[in-house]
């Protein structure tokens, strides 16, 4: 007994590991949270272009030594209005889709070439991955502000949030503008990106932000239980990643992002074993 | 001794931002206690009408004033029936208007959308998720926002499409209930039977083509203007009292089932 908590215990023994996991505490704080309104409001593939059109801004921040933070800021903000200046210009023309998606292509290919450079530093691939175990104690308290923030402004904007996810129109009634909501979310969005993407990596950040409400949403029947459901699940996901990666050595952001997936994937068959949603998993999307 | 006018609008023309006027010409008072059928085709200006009256959109010409508080009763299928809300979830939002956007809802709060739930027949079903509720039961659950929303003015869109005989009947012993509050309720509605069983019509397409008693209002002619037409006389079992039901001419972005005969058969 005493050897399985030693087990347990031993890989956090180490400041590094500690810090890996406070990471991923707050990963799965804010990918439980934000992910519900994400999976709810379909704007998954909104999460997705973000984190793969900021490419070029860390790579750029790679490249200048400047920290990620900055450079993954300003990443985002020529994605997002590359994604916008996408829709417009090619609106009637191409769906707004496959605009998005020639926009945030481009963007990803340009940081490719930029991190191709022969002047780029090694370990682009932390990049791409991500590097929980790389996490600094700048980066953490950085990233902690960052989550206690966009968990403040989802506390206290929860009831307009769910006002415009139910109803549009009716929301407008209701005195609240679904245009502000969306321009919040979207926000919140990019700062939980911009986050997530230091620990698991441009490719892999999506996973925290939509599998464990995607779970959460199959096992529940309210926005509350949904949410904790959804950070229980994203923090033992992070939990059993760091585990892999210290006892089968395998790397850690792309464990606890295939984790996660599992946890969707196991929560489709309890709910197909329970029928707990019936067919109220027909309207989602 | 008339009662005291909710709504008041005079010569009022209603456009979107920067569009020409979709709606001219609306002169009706809607009182204390009344009840009015607002009449007219898909695109005609119902809609438009209720956003004016709301304040979501301001009269590009004449005088509109309301004296109360307005609330929309959308229609039911305007929501998303997957969201994961409770009625009492829904009856809640009511109270958005009341407070500040950084204030969550307090008990006070709680206790007025357990309240409206229970004014509409409801309290057994408060913790119930808003999807899993007949049509009815959804149309009562947005009543009760706008109850919540402490509303002296009600303005319902079609709600009575796709409801059975009885919740239909429910519904409209529900809306009579509110008028007989005092409240003034507003009902956008293809049912020119039920129309006549209110307190006043209001014809529009593009313009208001009428305003009064429904005995005066629901003539062949005015009917024929609101709806250029596409109107049927239906054979009735009484041929002293034919039954005219309206053709909607185009089916728009949502559907509705029981314009032609709402007594016809339940979905």
């Amino acid at each position: 007994m005493s050897a399985v908590l030693h087990a347990l215990a031993d890989p956090f023994s180490q400041s590094l590991m500690q810090r890996a996991l406070a990471e991923a505490l707050l990963l799965a704080a804010v990918g439980g949270t934000l992910g519900c309104w994400v999976v709810l409001g379909g704007l998954s593939y909104g999460a997705e272009s973000l984190a793969h059109g900021m490419f070029p801004g860390l790579v750029a921040a790679a490249l200048l030594g400047i920290p990620l933070l900055l450079g993954g800021a300003a990443g985002i903000l020529l994605a997002a209005l590359a994604v916008v200046l996408a829709g417009r210009v090619g609106r009637g023309r191409i769906g707004r889709d496959d605009a998005v998606a020639v926009a945030v292509t481009t963007l990803f290919g340009a940081g490719a070439l930029l991190a191709l450079a022969p002047a780029t530093p090694v370990g682009i691939e932390s990049l791409l991955f991500g590097d929980v175990l790389g996490t600094s104690p700048a980066d953490l308290a950085a990233g902690a502000a960052l989550v206690a923030l966009v968990l403040l402004a989802l506390r206290t904007t929860h009831w307009r949030l769910l006002a415009v996810g139910f109803d549009r129109d009716g929301a407008r009634a209701l005195g609240v503008a679904p245009p502000r909501v969306d321009a919040l979310l979207l926000t919140l969005l990019a700062l939980a990106v911009l986050v997530a993407v230091q620990g698991l990596g441009n490719l892999l950040v999506v996973a925290v932000l939509v599998a464990p409400a995607a779970a959460a949403r199959l096992l529940t029947r309210r926005l509350g239980p949904m949410m904790a459901l959804a950070v229980v699940l994203g923090a033992l996901a992070g939990l059993g990643g760091l585990y892999l990666s210290y006892y089968v050595r395998v790397a850690a952001g792309a464990s606890i992002a295939g984790l996660l997936v599992a946890v969707y994937l196991l929560a489709r068959l309890a709910a197909a074993a329970s029928g707990i949603r019936k067919g109220a998993a027909a309207g989602g999307g | 001794m008339s009662a005291a006018a909710l709504v008041r609008a005079d010569g009022v023309a209603v456009a979107y931002p920067g569009g020409p006027p979709v709606l001219t010409g609306v002169t009706f008072e809607l009182r204390e206690g009344e009840r009015v059928a607002v009449l007219g085709p898909n695109g005609g200006g119902k809609t438009t009408l209720f956003r004016a009256v709301l304040g979501e959109l301001r009269p590009a010409a004449g005088a509109l004033a309301a004296s109360a508080r307005r609330a929309a009763v959308p229609q039911t299928e305007r929501s998303r029936l997957d969201f994961p809300v409770s009625a009492s979830d829904v009856a809640l939002m009511g109270t958005i208007p009341g407070r500040p956007w950084w204030r969550r809802p307090s008990r006070a709060d709680r206790a007025a959308a357990r309240a409206a739930l229970a004014r509409v027949g409801l309290a057994d079903r408060a913790e119930r998720t808003y999807g899993e509720l007949s049509g009815g039961q959804r149309q009562r659950v947005l009543i009760a926002r706008a109850i919540v929303q402490d509303a002296g003015v009600l303005l319902l869109d079609e709600p009575f499409s796709g409801l059975d005989t009885t919740s239909a009947a429910a519904l409209e012993r529900l809306l009579g209930e509110l008028a007989g509050e005092g409240r003034g309720v507003l009902i956008a509605t293809h049912d020119l039977d039920q129309a006549r069983g209110w307190d006043r019509v209001l014809c529009l397409n593009g313009r208001q083509l009428a305003f009064g008693d429904p005995a005066d209002v629901l003539t062949p002619e005015v009917l024929a203007a609101t709806y250029g037409g596409a109107i049927v006389t239906l054979p009735g079992t009484d041929p002293d009292a034919p039954r005219r039901a309206i053709l909607p001419p185009h089916h728009h972005d949502h559907h509705h089932d029981h314009h032609h005969d709402r007594r016809g058969s339940a979905r």
